[in-house]
């Protein structure tokens, strides 16, 4: 525990050190306002990262975050412009529930049929795509379609900081009590840490993975709404790729990838930390185009250092399935 | 019959007898019969299918992935796996971007293209292999790796102005209809066949997928197995940049972009066990062409490249699914 522990305060310093050095040279990166954007700018990666945690915990991967996401999203913003008068919690409450019937897909294949968490969302992955062009015909939904107040709720600032911020905050809240305080937490780490043994103590392994799946499906729907509003537009391919950014968040946070090791606070922390990066890029005059190797590398250091500190060797996800028969 | 009856004296096969019964009942003939089906509802739902340069414009749906997934296929058997096959295209084609701006000839620019992949495929493999690292994230890494290198270089520009002879690869024709990248994928499909089927190396290949611990107590490398399949994956991805740069005649970091799904869909649907140890190379050339009928089909009925994806998506989840509900089904009754 208190090598986790060093681990999450090592890259809080990682952190810490990045903005001192942007400073050095751009005073006003570090200002509280603009902490603040960064914090906002990185709120729908920290939301969709403590999905994949839980998930990443179970021994799973959900691949298809982004276009759940992206679906969802259209699913709001088209029923915007449908009944623009409708109330925002049921909006939010439409988003929640669409985004959870998404991961209950991915985990009932998973559950039931036992078919590898790689090769379902991967597949899921196209198949929400796909499901966008169908539903919105490839055409773009845009800013003057939706209403004022579909557009406005996630930039709403209170206390100086964006509502979009504010409920990113919450769901860290939520994800650090549900993972530390409830059973349902404690299941998600016995069952990825060894999946033998969660069985002999009365649980129920595809059960869990399945309720992974769906807290992670619930986050990418809320978090589908919140882009969608943010940026006031929405296609099929809104967030593109994004979903290997939430693994990266994940995997710096340092998530094991074999399943039952990882915090919420780590998940935060690897957020923030490629947050920091990609809004930092701009300010020293990186291209964006760099954005996407920077992840990319990111990710191979990450899991290198990982398996390095945590234990001999990771477990390949692919077996997942066979080792919970 | 008593015990020692049985063992003493008797031959034991190292392959089990295919009889006609098991042969009709397998994945691959199964398969096939899918193969015939879609052919000829394909004939009767256009009547631009049955002509000779449309089939054959057909094969390039697939010739290019199948090249990759011969390989994979291999991959796939051993237990592990590698999804940054469609971003070692794209910084292949860059490579080859490159050199062909800096003025080399064809020669020069298909020997960096395959060098630049097996490249590639030797850092996924040494990352898998020397740090023992679970192939799924490695490649999700190199995945965005790959291709941010790519994006890196050219930014949202593009290389264009390949040399004449360059598109003998992706647009030539050896021979009537018979273009030079079926020719390749023919070729392709019989090395590894005998690689698979008929060689030691191709025994070590399921030996490592069904039991690695078993196969290293029997003296095999396991590692080196790996890396090996690793380095293939990555040369192949290679060769399908070559064929795929010269077909499109430029490179754009956004090149075979979701390919990867595709390549291991072809896989898959070939009977492959995704969680490694058994699988055939017929099976993958057969799946191949299944998949090249239709999106080909698909594609002269008018429907999208994003609807096709759905109906790829839907092959992948389905492919394995069915047969296991198919067994749940069965053990119900």
């Amino acid at each position: 525990m208190s090598a986790l522990k060093s681990r999450d305060t090592l890259l809080f310093g990682a952190i810490l050190l990045l903005l001192a050095l942007i400073s050095t040279r751009f005073p006003g990166f570090a200002a509280p306002s603009n902490l603040a954007s960064v914090l906002t700018d990185t709120s729908p990666l920290i939301v969709l990262a403590l999905g994949q945690m839980v998930v990443i915990l179970t021994r799973c991967i959900d691949l298809s975050v982004a276009a759940n996401l992206a679906l969802t999203g259209m699913v709001c913003a088209m029923l915007n412009v449908a009944m623009p008068d409708l109330p925002m919690p049921v909006v939010i409450l439409v988003a929640l529930v669409c985004g959870a019937c998404l991961g209950a897909v991915n985990g009932l294949l998973v559950w039931k049929l036992d078919i590898p968490p790689i090769v379902v969302t991967l597949g899921t992955m196209t198949i929400f795509r796909g499901i966008i062009f169908l539903l919105s015909d490839g055409q773009w939904i845009n800013a003057h379609e939706m209403s004022p107040a579909f557009t406005g709720l996630p930039r709403t600032v209170i206390l100086g900081l964006p509502i979009l911020g504010w409920i990113a905050l919450l769901m860290v809240a939520v994800m650090a009590v549900v993972m530390s305080r409830t059973p349902l937490g404690r299941a998600f780490y016995a069952v990825g840490g060894n999946p033998r043994a969660a069985v002999y103590t009365g649980l129920d392994v595809g059960r869990t993975q399945f309720l992974a799946f769906v807290i992670s499906g619930t986050l990418a729907g809320l978090t589908g709404y919140l882009w969608i509003a943010r940026y006031a537009v929405a296609y099929v391919d809104i967030a593109g790729g994004f979903e290997l950014d939430v693994v990266a968040a994940c995997v710096i946070g340092g998530i094991s990838i074999a399943g039952g090791v990882g915090t919420v606070v780590g998940t935060l922390l690897g957020a923030l930390f490629l947050g920091v990066v990609k809004n930092a890029l701009p300010v020293v005059d990186i291209s964006p185009f760099w954005q996407l190797a920077i992840s990319g590398a990111a990710i191979i250091i990450a899991v290198t250092l990982n398996a390095r500190a945590g234990r001999a060797k990771g477990r390949v996800i692919l077996k997942s399935a066979e080792v919970t028969r | 019959m008593s015990l020692t009856d049985t063992v003493q004296g008797r031959h034991i096969p190292d392959q089990l007898r295919s009889t006609l019964d098991r042969r009709l009942k397998s994945w691959e003939s199964l398969l096939l019969l899918v193969a015939i089906g879609i052919f000829v509802v394909n004939s009767f739902a256009s009547p631009y299918f049955l002509n000779a340069w449309n089939l054959s414009d057909a094969t390039f749906n697939f010739t290019e992935k199948a090249m990759i997934a011969f390989a994979m296929a291999l991959l796939i058997i051993s237990g592990e796996i590698d999804l940054s096959v469609a971003s070692i295209i794209a910084l292949v084609s860059t490579a080859m971007g490159l050199v062909m701006e800096a003025g080399l000839g064809t020669p020069v620019i298909v020997l960096t293209g395959l060098l630049t992949g097996l490249v590639c495929g030797a850092f996924n493999g040494l990352l898998v292999t020397r740090l023992g690292l679970p192939s799924i994230v490695v490649t999700i890494g190199t995945m965005s790796l790959f291709r941010g290198i790519s994006y890196i270089i050219l930014g949202d520009g593009a290389f264009r102005g390949y040399p004449a002879d360059f598109a003998w690869f992706g647009q030539g024709y050896v021979f009537w209809v018979i273009s030079v990248e079926l020719v390749i994928f023919a070729i392709l499909a019989v090395i590894y066949g005998v690689i698979l089927h008929k060689t030691n190396f191709g025994r070590m290949v399921y030996a490592v997928g069904n039991n690695p611990t078993g196969a290293l107590f029997s003296g095999i490398r396991v590692e080196r197995v790996k890396l090996t399949l690793f380095l293939l994956t990555g040369l192949m991805s290679g060769l399908a940049a070559v064929c795929l740069t010269s077909r499109l005649g430029s490179t754009r970091p956004s090149i075979a972009t979701g390919m990867e799904l595709e390549v291991v869909t072809m896989v898959v649907l070939g009977g492959v066990n995704i969680l490694g140890g058994s699988g055939s190379i017929p099976g993958v050339v057969i799946a191949a062409f299944v998949m090249g009928l239709v999106t080909f089909g698909l594609g002269l009925l008018n429907v999208p490249g994003i609807v096709m994806s759905i109906f790829i998506g839907l092959l992948l989840i389905g492919v394995i699914a069915l047969p296991r509900l198919w067994a749940m089904s069965r053990k119900g009754r």
